[in-house]
């Protein structure tokens, strides 16, 4: 017995999954979900083997709340017409449905889950999240899980990003952020003209910077509005300099 | 091709008179100079006729060829063969007409450096006021060809902006459909109906692009019908519309993408039940209508709630009133709310 979960925020289009999964005995629905908030909990809960995944859903999309899972499940996408995500889809995922989808095509997605099974299916869904991150509304806000809380944070409202070790602390005004991510990932997926890898350690948001100073030799630092500072390498003056069109 | 500036009546008579008029002073002045009267008048027939002639070429050659840039030389060229033609050839028939009268030779030969300026000079006239006519008269059409662009240009956006239809609602509708076949086939019989009504005001090519608020608030109806199947219990509406305002005009298919907007901004901003309302009033010469959604001001800044579906309608209205304060959005608290006024005429 295999478990799943489906999660879609219009009911009609569980319902669908739902019927098809009828031609399954071996899969067995353990819940249902509305958002990606009850997704995210429904699949820690129950470490399901398989989830039907839609992406744009309520607070969070499908893919920020898989970013928001140590493990993430084997994932069939069901969504309608999305030209990006179906790119990310054709490298990556176990199978991608294209709403509305009949039952031959549902059937052959559950066989090719079937076939990925043995080889590393955790692999693929983590691909997948680096390519769809760097679809047009990821770059505008993080998504964090705050011990059982998650967060949605703008990404105007970020000071800078700072490294830590297989993490990478958000600063805010509400204090810091950890995500599970590395510096490379979020300097490619956020929008480069407001953040810039000052250093092999830092990303800062240029909008909150209100001065650059010297520091040490070849060295500057940058100090933002609320008073942080961040360090400036010389590749990242650069950068920076290139940015603010100084 | 451009008309000729003789072909217009009033200047055919201008152009005539002068040339009557510089033939006569052409006449009166060899007479003075000692030619007898029928002398001087065979000399101003002979070399005004050629010299009409040539501004007449001139005037040929730039109907369809007008200089650009560099080429203004070739004018110049052309206007200085022309009159070196003019000077050899009226020479050789006044010779050959009255060669043997007295004097005359004398006389042509000390009046060739005056024949030839005068010569160059009317050329060059007429040359120069040639060249304005047909210019004017190229830009001109140009400027209608540019303006006649620029309409179908404009119509054509209109008409995309007007059945511009989001394919997430239409895939979504559709896996919708197919979800209600299995359970509930009278359900997916309706909101095929409805889809397709729907559908076909979409595309409808109308010949009235203006529509009372009371038909719009209608087609609406179908929309919000088929988003309610969709989105089941989550998706609530509540309408205060004007008695007054119902007669209203607004452009066709304005609202929709309107409420469309709120919708989405309100459904994927927020958990659980979305009320999205409408109002409308009328206020002076405007029909003021508002559609207001709860969103989360924590996650979502409300610049970004904005979107294509604001943008496109004003696009839309920018088109049709040049205005671009018709389409506002505010915050209150937790609502987010976008206004728009359409001007009544």
């Amino acid at each position: 017995m295999s478990k799943v979960i489906i999660i879609d925020d219009e009911p009609l289009a569980r319902s669908v999954v739902r019927e098809y999964l009828q031609q399954h005995p071996k899969l067995e629905i353990l819940q249902e979900c509305g958002d990606g908030f009850e997704g995210l909990k429904a699949i820690q809960q129950h470490q399901p083997d398989l989830v039907f995944l839609d992406i744009q859903m309520p607070k969070i999309t499908g893919f920020e709340m898989l970013e928001l899972l140590d493990q993430p499940p084997a994932v069939i996408f069901t969504t309608a017409f999305d030209e990006f995500a179906i790119k990310a889809f054709e490298a990556h995922a176990v199978d991608y449905l294209l709403k509305p989808f009949n039952q031959e095509r549902f059937d052959k997605a559950i066989a090719k889950w079937v076939d990925t099974r043995s080889s590393a299916p955790e692999k693929n869904t983590l691909e997948l999240l680096e390519s769809a991150s760097l679809s047009p509304s990821q770059r505008q806000r993080i998504v964090v899980r705050n011990g059982s809380k998650i967060k949605i944070i703008s990404a105007q409202d970020v000071w800078f990003l700072e490294a830590a070790d297989d993490y990478v602390k958000i600063h805010t005004q509400e204090g810091y952020f950890l995500k599970n991510k590395t510096m490379t990932h979020f300097e490619r997926s956020l929008d480069e003209q407001q953040f810039v890898r000052s250093h092999r350690s830092y990303i800062v948001n240029v909008q909150q910077i209100t001065r650059i100073d010297p520091y040490e030799k070849d060295n500057h630092v940058a100090v933002l509005r609320s008073g942080a500072k961040v360090p400036v390498s010389r590749s990242g003056y650069a950068k920076l300099k290139e940015v603010l069109g100084l | 091709m451009a008309q000729s500036p003789l072909a217009v009546i009033k200047f055919k008579i201008i152009f005539i008179a002068c040339w009557l008029i510089i033939a006569a002073d052409h006449i009166m002045l060899l007479h003075y100079f000692g030619l007898s009267w029928s002398s001087a008048a065979v000399d101003a027939g002979i070399s005004n006729v050629l010299l009409l002639l040539a501004c007449l070429l001139v005037m040929i050659v730039l109907r369809y060829y007008l200089p650009r840039g560099q080429q203004y030389i070739n004018v110049l060229a052309l206007c200085i063969l022309l009159t070196i033609t003019w000077l050899l050839l009226s020479k050789w028939i006044l010779n050959w007409l009255l060669g043997d009268q007295a004097g005359y030779t004398e006389l042509f030969h000390h009046s060739l450096s005056i024949r030839f300026s005068l010569a160059f000079l009317l050329l060059g006239f007429i040359t120069m006021v040639s060249i304005l006519w047909y210019s004017q008269l190229e830009q001109k059409e140009q400027e209608e060809r540019k303006k006649d662009a620029e309409k179908l240009a404009r119509e054509a956006e209109l008409f995309k902006l007007r059945q511009q239809l989001q394919p997430h609602f239409l895939f979504n509708s559709l896996n919708s459909i197919n979800a209600l076949i299995g359970s509930r086939p009278q359900e997916a019989r309706k909101m095929v109906q409805q889809l397709s009504d729907f559908l076909r005001g979409t595309i409808k090519k109308e010949e009235t692009q203006w529509v009372s608020l009371g038909e719009e608030l209608q087609y609406l109806q179908l929309y919000l019908d088929i988003e309610k199947v969709r989105f089941g219990n989550r998706l609530a509406t509540q309408t205060g519309i004007d008695e007054a305002a119902l007669e209203l005009k607004l452009p066709a298919l304005l609202l929709q993408p309107i409420v469309e907007n709120a919708i989405k901004f309100g459904l994927y901003d927020t958990i659980g039940e979305t009320v999205i309302q409408l109002s409308a009033t009328k206020e002076d010469r405007y029909l003021v209508i508002k559609v207001r959604n709860p969103f989360d001001p924590e996650t979502s800044s409300p610049r970004q709630g904005t979107g294509f579906g604001l943008k496109s309608v004003q696009r839309r209205l920018y088109l049709l009133f040049a205005r671009n304060d018709l389409v506002t959005t505010e915050a209150e608290e937790n609502i987010f709310i976008t206004m728009v006024r359409i001007p009544q005429s």
